[in-house]
């Protein structure tokens, strides 16, 4: 059974933790929103499923997923806008999983592409450099990356932030042709109410897990105001951790 | 005449003809990485391993003359030790790269002087640092070729990862390793392309040959390949016009074929069709959609 595991799981910076003791499984195929306050370890968590962050403690197991089945959008891609490529060579580099350094690209790659391309709705921006591109654009170019890599865990870091409602009506449509696909998908968001009304599942994150299930039960008012009283500060004087590692 | 200003020169003498070849040869392989350190806005750093190289090549002088095995040795090393250094300073301190590597190619510019004054004299001297087109011999031209051949197999082997690490280094990062390797072996191309170049245009100038050709290729094309053609020809025209210049004008070769490369730079950055500054004064009617 594909699925993914946390272990007692600390994520975080120069030993101050992001996230702290999370236990959990993520189901093959489910469609998870992650939500918490800013400095709630919501990227954190998503850096430490993609792998380049290590673990401060405990584990993450990826049961039947390899390391490279993961598709990851990160909230704010480091991408150098001003380097001479064009939308249809950053999608294509989502088919790296199968070609790898030298693999060429084949006739059905080219479909594939084209497809992913369509189904962001940029056919026609083929051959445009990714400077001319706008913010939402860009983001529909990234979904399109994330549609080539054909992955079965997809992590999205705040998708929707900072751009409009067109656009994120229809990248949420992907999110759940993709949930339709049984390709399980983890989103971090602030939205509330779209969560209520799109992701069955909830995790709400506070560094430390609040709470854990069904959306409905998770996001209460409760549970919110526990993580809005979250303190965002790391504490320089902070003791080692008492609970044990395992 | 026109065959006696462009071809006689080349059709009557030897050297002429193997600076030709060296020339035209490193105009395949040096442009192509420059524009690639253009695009890594590394432009600067190719210049300080141009410098770093020489201490290595005035060793390789010191205990075998002007022989070229040595001095090429020598210089491969020395740019190995100190891009590894700059590396791996910045890693472990809180200097970036950049400024690392400034700190140690002063040092190395310094010493490869100092190395080269103790056996040879003034003359030697302006061979290491301007280098001398004209006396290009067999194993130079040999040395060249084969480092043009391995810089272009080695540059198609590692396009794709090199490419992405440029523009996308974090999503490299999601589904591959060879971003870091794709790096290392980059630099390694930069100090194997200065070697070459060492030989034709000295330390001083090396970088001229991958720099000015790589950055007026910015003015003529949109995409990476475009830019390399764009780079390569440019690299060509230099070489050709120059040496025939410095053979007619009677001017030390190596200056004038990076002059002429800067030239076509300047004519570039005012005329080229992609932003040259042309355009700037030229007000155009946008357009409909």
């Amino acid at each position: 059974m594909r699925q993914l595991r946390f272990h007692n799981l600390t994520l975080g910076y120069d030993r101050h933790p992001a996230v702290h003791h999370l236990d959990g499984i993520v189901k093959d195929g489910a469609l998870v929103a992650v939500v918490g306050p800013n400095g709630a370890g919501k990227s954190t968590l998503f850096k430490g499923i993609a792998g380049t962050l290590k673990p401060l403690a405990g584990s993450i197991v990826r049961d039947g997923i390899e390391g490279r089945g993961v598709a990851y959008l990160a909230q704010a891609p480091d991408i150098d806008r001003s380097f001479p490529i064009g939308v249809y060579d950053m999608v294509a580099m989502g088919l790296w999983r199968s070609r790898g350094v030298l693999g060429g690209i084949t006739g059905k790659d080219h479909c594939a592409i084209e497809a992913a391309i369509a189904a962001v709705g940029l056919t026609g921006f083929e051959r445009r450099p990714i400077g001319t591109l706008s913010g939402g654009q860009m983001q529909r170019m990234l979904f399109a990356r994330l549609v080539a890599q054909d992955a079965r865990l997809i992590l999205l870091d705040e998708p929707f932030a900072a751009i409009d409602a067109r656009t994120a009506a229809e990248l949420l449509a992907l999110v759940q042709r993709w949930h339709g696909e049984g390709r399980t998908v983890l989103a971090a968001l602030h939205d509330v109410d779209l969560v209520r009304a799109t992701f069955p599942e909830t995790l709400l994150l506070a560094r430390e897990p609040v709470a854990w299930g069904p959306t409905r039960e998770v996001l209460t008012p409760e549970n919110l105001n526990k993580a809005r009283r979250m303190c965002e500060a790391f504490d320089e004087a902070a003791e080692a951790c008492a609970v044990a590692a395992e | 005449m026109l065959y006696d200003n462009l071809i006689a020169p080349f059709a009557d003498f030897e050297f002429m003809r193997r600076a030709l070849v060296g020339t035209f040869a490193l105009a395949f392989s040096a442009p192509p990485i420059g524009v690639f350190l253009m695009l890594r806005r590394m432009s600067l750093i190719g210049d300080a391993m141009a410098h770093a190289i020489l201490p290595g090549a005035a060793i390789g002088f010191l205990f075998a003359g002007l022989s070229l095995p040595a001095m090429a040795g020598g210089g491969l090393v020395a740019g190995f030790l100190i891009a590894i250094g700059a590396g791996l300073i910045s890693r472990w301190t809180q200097l970036k790269e950049d400024a690392s590597l400034a700190a140690l190619f002063v040092i190395s510019l310094a010493l490869g002087v100092t190395i080269v004054s103790l056996k040879g004299n003034n003359i030697d001297l302006m061979h290491f640092l301007f280098g001398s087109v004209l006396a290009i011999d067999d194993s130079a031209l040999v040395l060249i070729l084969a480092v043009t051949s391995v810089s272009l197999v080695v540059l198609a082997l590692i396009w794709r990862p090199l490419v992405l690490e440029s523009v996308d280094p974090g999503f490299l990062r999601t589904v591959s390793r060879a971003g870091a390797a794709a790096h290392v072996v980059f630099l390694a191309l930069v100090v194997l392309n200065l070697v070459g170049a060492f030989q034709v245009l000295g330390t001083l100038l090396a970088v001229g040959v991958m720099m000015l050709p790589a950055i007026t290729s910015r003015f003529w094309a949109r995409d990476v390949t475009g830019m390399i053609a764009a780079a390569v020809t440019s690299a060509l025209v230099a070489s050709y016009v120059g040496l025939i210049l410095s053979f007619r004008a009677e001017l030390p070769s190596g200056p004038a074929i990076v002059l002429v490369a800067g030239f076509i730079y300047l004519l570039s950055l005012a005329f080229g069709p992609v932003g040259g500054l042309i355009w700037l004064g030229l007000p155009r009617r946008h357009l409909e959609a």
